[in-house]
């Protein structure tokens, strides 16, 4: 076994990478959740992202703006759900389900004449000073700029939950749907916006994978990433630091465990294929143990201001 | 009431549906892993599909289902294409063999056709490629054109299809070049182009500058690209809009000459169950195009070698041949037998990794 072959800096420049659209859609969907909404069309999202976002890209022969139009997309797509379980009070699981059935079958008839086309390069960001420093200005501070706009996403989604009032209106309408209603505020509309946030988001996280991670586009390339995604919000109880740090452990582990296969690790591999799972649910489970981490008192739960 | 009715025209529905097609002689159903899409293994039964409706001008009709996971969800998919009346049904992958016996054995008049696999029963035939032909072809190509010494093998699923490629590769690989390594990388799955991709990128940081790939979709090449200075190789599909670098050659899977056989065999009535197994001689394995990133002496070694399979005068597994632990597989001059191959769960002597259970 010889594991100095592993490159760290490589390695964590890679992990970055594998973790981001697990993040940018799991933090979309933490929104979506704590204005008491389920949307498990996640993966159908996303995969409408990634087509779109691919579509633009190549035609345009621009990344960002096949990112922003992937976010479009997805976002107009996640109000169909929003209008069917909102105004027609349709039920959130079967509706999320059908947003994925929508999104994968839509994504593959879109993305026909895409197959086998490059995706335009997304040029990396040089930051002056911290880009520069050994070691860390690689492994860090040379990424495309989606990476930090993943992780500023974070820290803006955390900081208005916790301090703005939007925020706070946002998981009182989580909380109870009722309550809220009867202090005035306008709970579709919150929670219209809030699915519209969560479907930018995947579109996001979507177009990362077909224009960063892989990068090309395949018909079914999420591959259920879109459902790891809505496992990392519950696992991480709803607060936008564990997500980040589940999406990370799960990206990172998922890298690392081909790194120590390519690197011929003396470890059972199904063990060492299984462990990005295992490693993620248990460190979760473990630093969610204690203080609060219910679910949103409202989640799933339909609203109409007659009842 | 209400609903008995509503069943009752549905029914009456369903049996005009059925009558519509009658002009149909027969349907002929397949069941994917992945999706039509996937630039690979799925795309050519795809395309295999297609070629055979089209040969048969209207007389058979095909239904597929794709991304049906090898669990209990294909037993499912399987019955549920057996109810709706195909005639013929194929299963293209591995992890359908139990659920393919199960559902035959609930349909007796039903022809079942599993890829890959090997229990058959009186209405399941068996019928796979030699892909290993194929993969000796790319180790001789790789092992003479790597720089770094060091080959990557993205595998899929601890089978012995899988470990026969790697063991093919390895052999050729090292015959022409004795310093060669391989790292092995399992990822559990056939198609997960985000896996795939990252696979394919481990391996390349960790000095692989040839990437050999037994999963389903062109991600890895797709990386490969992007890294530069790494050579791939088509899998199960040409996969030539990679051409000519990264992938300097691939193998590809035709299909449509067996499918058109098995129909017509169906519709005259003479179909049984057999286990078919071809390779390059008849066309089942082709080699995509060498490209011009391959120097020239190596291409037309390759191209000897293909000729050599091809008529039958040279196998990839001709001793000797010592298995990992160092003891004797094959001797001096002997050829492994079929049934050794098919049930092929050790690597050869000279690689480092473990096979999984």
């Amino acid at each position: 076994m010889d594991l100095g072959s592993i490159n760290p800096v490589l390695l964590v420049a890679s992990i970055m990478v594998s973790a981001t659209p697990i993040l940018l859609a799991a933090i979309g969907e933490m929104v979506v959740e704590k204005a008491g909404v389920l949307n498990l069309g996640v993966e159908g999202m996303m995969i409408t992202g990634a087509v779109v976002g691919f579509a633009v890209a190549v035609t345009s022969g621009n990344p960002y703006f096949g990112f922003l139009a992937a976010a479009a997309a997805s976002a107009v797509l996640s109000l169909s759900f929003g209008v069917l379980t909102q105004f027609l009070l349709s039920n959130q699981v079967a509706t999320g389900l059908g947003l994925t059935l929508v999104g994968l079958g839509l994504s593959s008839l879109i993305g026909k004449p895409y197959e086998g086309m490059k995706a335009p390069p997304i040029s990396k960001v040089h930051i002056p000073g911290l880009s520069d420093m050994p070691v860390f200005g690689k492994m860090l501070f040379s990424h495309d700029v989606m990476i930090y706009v993943s992780l500023l996403l974070v820290v803006a989604v955390w900081a208005f939950l916790k301090y703005t009032r939007a925020g706070l209106i946002l998981r009182a309408v989580g909380e109870s749907h009722d309550s809220a209603h009867a202090l005035g505020y306008k709970v579709v509309t919150v929670r219209l916006m809030a699915i519209f946030f969560g479907g930018a988001c995947a579109g996001l996280g979507g177009a990362y994978l077909s224009l960063v991670r892989v990068p090309q586009w395949t018909e079914g390339m999420t591959a259920g990433a879109g459902w790891i995604a809505l496992a990392i919000v519950v696992f991480a109880s709803w607060r936008a630091g564990r997500v980040l740090i589940g999406a990370y452990l799960f990206g990172g582990v998922t890298v690392l465990q081909l790194n120590l296969q390519a690197a011929g690790a003396n470890v059972p591999v199904a063990l060492l294929s299984a462990s990005p799972y295992l490693i993620t649910i248990i460190v979760l489970v473990f630093i969610s143990a204690r203080g609060a981490h219910g679910a949103p008192g409202s989640l799933g739960r339909s609203f109409h201001a007659s009842h | 009431m209400l609903r008995r009715t509503l069943l009752a025209s549905a029914a009456v529905a369903f049996g005009l549906g059925g009558a519509a097609f009658a002009e149909e002689e027969l349907t002929a159903g397949f069941i994917y892993i992945g999706p039509p899409g996937d630039g690979g293994w799925t795309y050519e039964h795809d395309q295999a599909r297609q070629k055979m409706e089209a040969h048969f001008d209207g007389r058979v009709k095909t239904v597929y289902q794709e991304n049906v996971p090898e669990s209990a969800d294909a037993e499912r998919a399987i019955t549920q294409m057996a109810l709706t009346g195909a005639d013929i049904i194929f299963t293209t992958s591995f992890g359908y063999m139990d659920p393919t016996l199960a559902v035959a054995e609930k349909f007796p008049n039903v022809k079942f056709e599993h890829a890959t696999g090997y229990k058959r029963a009186d209405n399941v035939t068996t019928y796979s490629a030699r892909f290993y032909e194929g993969r000796a072809i790319q180790g001789h190509i790789a092992g003479k054109m790597t720089k770094t010494n060091k080959i990557g093998y993205i595998a899929s699923i601890p089978i012995p299809e899988v470990i026969r490629g790697i063991n093919s590769a390895y052999l050729h690989a090292k015959k022409v070049n004795p310093d060669v390594e391989f790292s092995i990388i399992w990822l559990y799955t056939w198609f997960d182009p985000a896996k795939e991709a990252d696979a394919a990128r481990a391996l390349i940081e960790n000095g692989a500058d040839v990437v050999l790939q037994h999963t389903d979709s062109t991600a890895p090449q797709a990386a490969a690209q992007e890294a530069g200075g790494v050579i791939t190789f088509g899998q199960a599909s040409d996969m030539g809009e990679y051409a000519p670098m990264p992938r300097v050659s691939s193998i590809i899977d035709n299909w449509a000459p067996y499918y058109i056989e098995r129909v017509q065999a169906v519709l005259d009535g003479t179909w049984e169950s057999k286990d078919t197994w071809d390779g390059i001689s008849t066309g089942m394995v082709g080699i995509g195009e060498i490209t011009d990133a391959v120097p020239a002496d190596v291409k037309a070694e390759a191209l000897a070698m293909k000729d050599a399979i091809a008529a039958g005068e040279y196998h990839p597994f001709t001793g000797p041949i010592n298995k990992q632990d160092g003891s004797v597989w094959l001797a001096e001059g002997e050829v492994a037998s079929d049934g050794d191959l098919a049930g092929l769960n050790f690597y050869v002597e000279g690689i480092t990794a473990e096979v999984p259970n």
